[in-house]
């Protein structure tokens, strides 16, 4: 998040697209909810009707994968009626000349045929944005990345915010909602394929020379490969060892059969995790690793904020934290290292990442979490960034990128004419190794449940909770009908929470984002058939 | 001598609580000055995340303003410049032991107050400890009737309910859930939820907020009271492990073994939590599925080894792949779900033990 989580509570607009956040961030919804309780707008965009619309003062449904349309088309508003911030737009940008002409084409009436919005309703939110600017927040989660367009959308939010200068101010921004307790900081730590600690890309010149100074040791040269990239090489037998830590892979990655495909046909397997998951099964060797509460550490949260995490109890058994367990790899593999706590660890990272150089765990217990960048001892951290100046890349001015609606990978068709879009739901939380395991949790959401709408679910016959068969090109589930208006017509909604009795993710897409290889969770064409008649038909084929 | 400067022409405006001196603050009410000054009065209706409702008359105090004395709620009152505030003249704590003995005498006993037995000793009871009230001087009331609510999260033991309505409030208000509702007048008054007082049937989300608002043992988290002793109970601050607001907790453990938690009221999410913090974070840690060694497969089978083992085992083989077929033929992935520090020692293991940058996590997938 470009700012932070108490802010959204003083902001005067919130656009809040492809973010159940009521259940998948219910303590930020608690912020959005006493925003408009002051008197703030906000923008609901979702296909569906989530609860957060009972709180929005406008709530547009575009067709799933349309959001590029719509949000350019607030952009050409915006720019046609002068809006936006030309201050701003001429001391911290570039290219508006090649954005505005580029955005020529997408009119109200042009965006309302692709995305199914009104005109009206967004030339009105256009206005409404431009309005509250420079005091209005963007707040967005999968709904806008886990698409073939993820990296496009992203950039046609950023245009809009950009237009109307929402950077570098309090309660504005843009706000991508981390989805797990450490996502932000597994990939701030530089376990990702391009980049080392602190966001320094490998392939930098005088990166890789630093981190083989500081860690007295030779380093590779060329960028890894993504998980995406990994699994297709796994098949193709270039890949022959993984070690994954504490990630159930099958039940979550998209396209589940493949995934599977993959896992089996990689030579040597490695899992660390604290149960024996769906992936864990897989694996030649297992390492059983302490959880949360067995484990010394830090967690990152949505808004860049270091937080500390302490042991309470022993783990089980013979279990281990995670760190000691790769000390102990370290040490077998022949290059010994010389921390022996997790402080220390900390230690050696702020000295290799600037943005996290000021934080010690000294600060953290005495002045509690720590918001990155926090570059020096006595620097408070930071509540919300690009504050001095817009900060892009190489410290250039933040770039317009105009971008096109794409459609998704998969559009429903005659033979599976329903589009699945998958999240989650509050009290279950993805692949269910922990909420499954949760005393009371099974009476709020006792199984999978395919939502779709009371339409839908009279034209095909289907009654509330009766088990049906939900199928794409890729895999094939049974699960339990649930009839609610939540789903527009057309629309199926699953979560991935009970792979033991529906492994969702064998239906979802097998496409992704070309530029940072996020798989399109958000969109795949299926069909939905009773289960006698699915049978009938089985039976018929013998 | 030098009066031009600004910082000695403006004089700090002050108070004075008990002749103790505090600054003033513009807006800020008595209540916070007279903490800000040390002292402490019970605050049974006061929730400091919203607006005072100045109900409970606990936290009365004497105001002297311009030679005029008031008694006012220091929780609504708001603080003036030169105020003179008294908080424990004998007639203040005579008045607060009388509202605390006619609060005893309409709810159950002290000694069976689940708050007090399994968490911590209650707001409500701490008060009537400090003040010496004693109700054998009045009538006993009935008190409020328990409700029978088979949900598996929240206890309502409505008999040692003291009408505060902060349950109500930080429902209504904090959490803007909606579920509960005060039903009734005065003494026949009761906390009551949509539609028929169960909660599961209700808009209730099992936040929690309720339970942790509650000045009383009349709402406690059914999963862990009567599991623990107040008294043996150890709090360790920690951060939620599920989603990526990172709300803060306090883990709950009793000679070594992990009971529960509660929200941290210190973290930047105020105490805030969801029903996986709030009711999630232990049971699963505890469960008879943990791995608890080391596995192998052998002969197709995955079977217990020792550390040794399986460590020389992966170290050997990651060896055997670096050496024939290269260091990019292993991949490592990483998780968002443990710390940052086992991340980091991921990601140097990978690109220097093994020498590859095939590293990467899940916030892709």
């Amino acid at each position: 998040m470009s700012n932070s989580i108490e802010e959204l509570g003083d902001t005067d607009y919130l656009l809040v697209l492809g973010s159940n956040t009521t259940e998948t961030h219910p303590v930020i919804a608690l912020r959005m909810k006493k925003a408009v309780r002051k008197g703030a707008k906000l923008t609901v965009v979702d296909p569906r009707k989530i609860e957060l619309t009972k709180w929005a003062t406008r709530h547009m449904q575009p067709k799933i994968g349309t959001d590029i349309a719509l949000l350019n088309a607030m952009c050409h508003v915006i720019i046609k009626e002068g809006l936006y911030d030309q201050s701003y737009i001429d001391r911290k940008t570039e290219g508006f000349e090649g954005l505005a002409a580029h955005l020529d084409m997408y009119t109200p009436e042009y965006a309302e045929r692709i995305t199914g919005v009104s005109a009206q309703d967004i030339i009105d939110t256009a206005r409404e944005y431009a309005e509250a600017s420079p005091k209005a927040a963007v707040c967005y989660t999968l709904g806008i990345t886990e698409h073939s367009c993820g990296s496009h959308n992203v950039q046609a939010v950023s245009n809009l915010a950009m237009l109307c200068g929402n950077f570098g101010q309090r309660s504005a921004g843009v706000n991508p909602l981390r989805g797990q307790n450490n996502v932000q900081g597994a990939s701030d730590m530089g376990a990702l394929p391009t980049d080392l600690p602190g966001y320094q890309k490998v392939e930098r010149p005088g990166v890789r020379e630093k981190f083989e100074a500081a860690w007295g040791s030779p380093l590779p040269k060329r960028r890894g490969i993504t998980k995406i990239t990994a699994l297709d090489q796994m098949i193709r037998g270039r890949v022959k060892a993984l070690y994954i830590m504490g990630e159930n892979s099958i039940a979550s990655d998209a396209h589940a059969n493949h995934s599977r495909r993959a896992i089996e046909a990689c030579e040597f397997v490695v899992v660390q995790d604290i149960f024996l998951t769906d992936t864990a099964q897989l694996a030649d060797v297992v390492f059983p690793a302490a959880a949360f509460a067995e484990s010394e550490g830090t967690f990152s949260n949505s808004e860049r904020r270091v937080q500390r995490v302490r042991k309470a109890v022993e783990p089980p058994g013979e279990a281990r934290e995670d760190w000691r367990i790769l000390l102990d790899m370290f040490e077998a593999m022949g290059y010994p290292q010389t921390m022996t706590t997790a402080s220390e660890i900390w230690d050696e990272i702020a000295s290799v990442a600037p943005i996290l150089a000021g934080i010690s765990y000294e600060r953290l217990d005495k002045e509690g979490g720590l918001q990155w960048p926090c570059p020096t001892p006595d620097h408070p951290g930071t509540e919300y960034l690009h504050k001095e100046e817009f900060e892009s890349g190489e410290g250039v001015p933040g770039f317009f990128a105009p971008v096109d609606h794409i459609a998704p990978a998969e559009e429903p068709d005659e033979e599976y004419p329903y589009v699945l879009t998958t999240g989650r739901r509050r009290s279950t939380y993805h692949t269910g190794t922990q909420t499954g395991r949760v005393d009371g949790f099974e009476l709020l959401v006792p199984h999978e449940w395919a939502e779709i709408s009371p339409h839908d679910a009279d034209v095909l016959g289907i009654e509330d909770e009766e088990v049906i068969e939900v199928a794409t090109r890729r895999g094939v589930v049974t699960v339990h009908a649930k009839i609610t208006d939540v789903s527009p017509p057309g629309t199926i909604f699953m979560s991935f929470a009970f792979p033991e009795s529906t492994m969702t993710n064998v239906l979802t897409s097998d496409a992704y984002d070309f530029i940072t290889e996020t798989p399109e969770f958000k969109a795949c064409a299926v069909k939905v058939t009773k289960l006698a008649v699915a049978e009938d038909a089985v039976a018929a084929g013998d | 001598m030098n009066a031009t400067t600004p910082s000695e022409t403006v004089t700090e405006a002050l108070l004075e609580v008990n002749g103790r001196s505090v600054p003033y603050s513009e807006g800020g009410r008595v209540l916070g000055a007279l903490r800000e000054a040390g002292f402490d009065v019970p605050t049974l209706c006061y929730e400091s995340r919203l607006e005072p409702q100045g109900t409970c008359r606990m936290c009365l105090v004497d105001v002297e303003v311009d030679g005029r004395i008031e008694q006012v709620a220091s929780c609504t009152a708001f603080q003036q410049p030169n105020m003179k505030v008294t908080t424990h003249s004998d007639s203040l704590k005579e008045y607060r032991r009388t509202i605390l003995d006619m609060l005893l005498s309409e709810t159950g006993p002290q000694a069976e107050c689940p708050q007090c037995l399994s968490f911590n000793k209650c707001e409500f009871h701490s008060a009537t400890d400090e003040y010496g009230a004693d109700a054998g001087w009045l009538n006993p009331i009935t008190p409020r009737e328990k409700a029978p609510d088979p949900n598996p999260f929240i206890q309502r033991d409505y008999d040692f309910c003291i009408g505060c309505f902060r349950c109500t409030n930080v429902c209504n208000d904090w959490e803007m859930a909606g579920a509960i509702t005060v039903d009734g007048r005065s003494q026949e008054s009761k906390i009551f939820s949509f539609f028929d007082n169960e909660l599961l049937k209700s808009p209730c989300t099992f936040c929690g907020q309720c339970i942790n608002t509650c000045p009383t043992g009349a709402l406690t988290n059914k999963k862990i009271v009567g599991t623990t002793i107040a008294e043996k109970l150890e709090r360790t601050k920690t951060i939620c492990p599920y989603c990526g607001v990172g709300c803060g907790i306090e883990l709950l453990t009793q000679d070594g073994e992990l009971k529960g938690s509660e929200p941290d009221f210190t973290a930047p999410s105020q105490g805030s939590l969801c029903v996986k913090g709030q009711f999630g974070s232990w049971d699963f840690v505890k469960s008879a599925d943990r791995l608890t060694t080391p596995l192998i497969r052998k002969d197709g089978e995955l079977q217990p080894a020792s550390w040794d083992e399986a460590i020389s085992l992966v170290a050997s083989k990651f060896q055997h792949y670096k050496d024939t077929d290269g260091p990019d033929s292993l991949v490592l992935w990483a998780s968002a779900r443990v710390t940052s520090e086992s991340n980091y020692l991921m990601q140097k293991f990978a690109r220097v033990a093994v020498g590859t940058n095939n590293i990467d996590n899940c916030s892709r997938t």
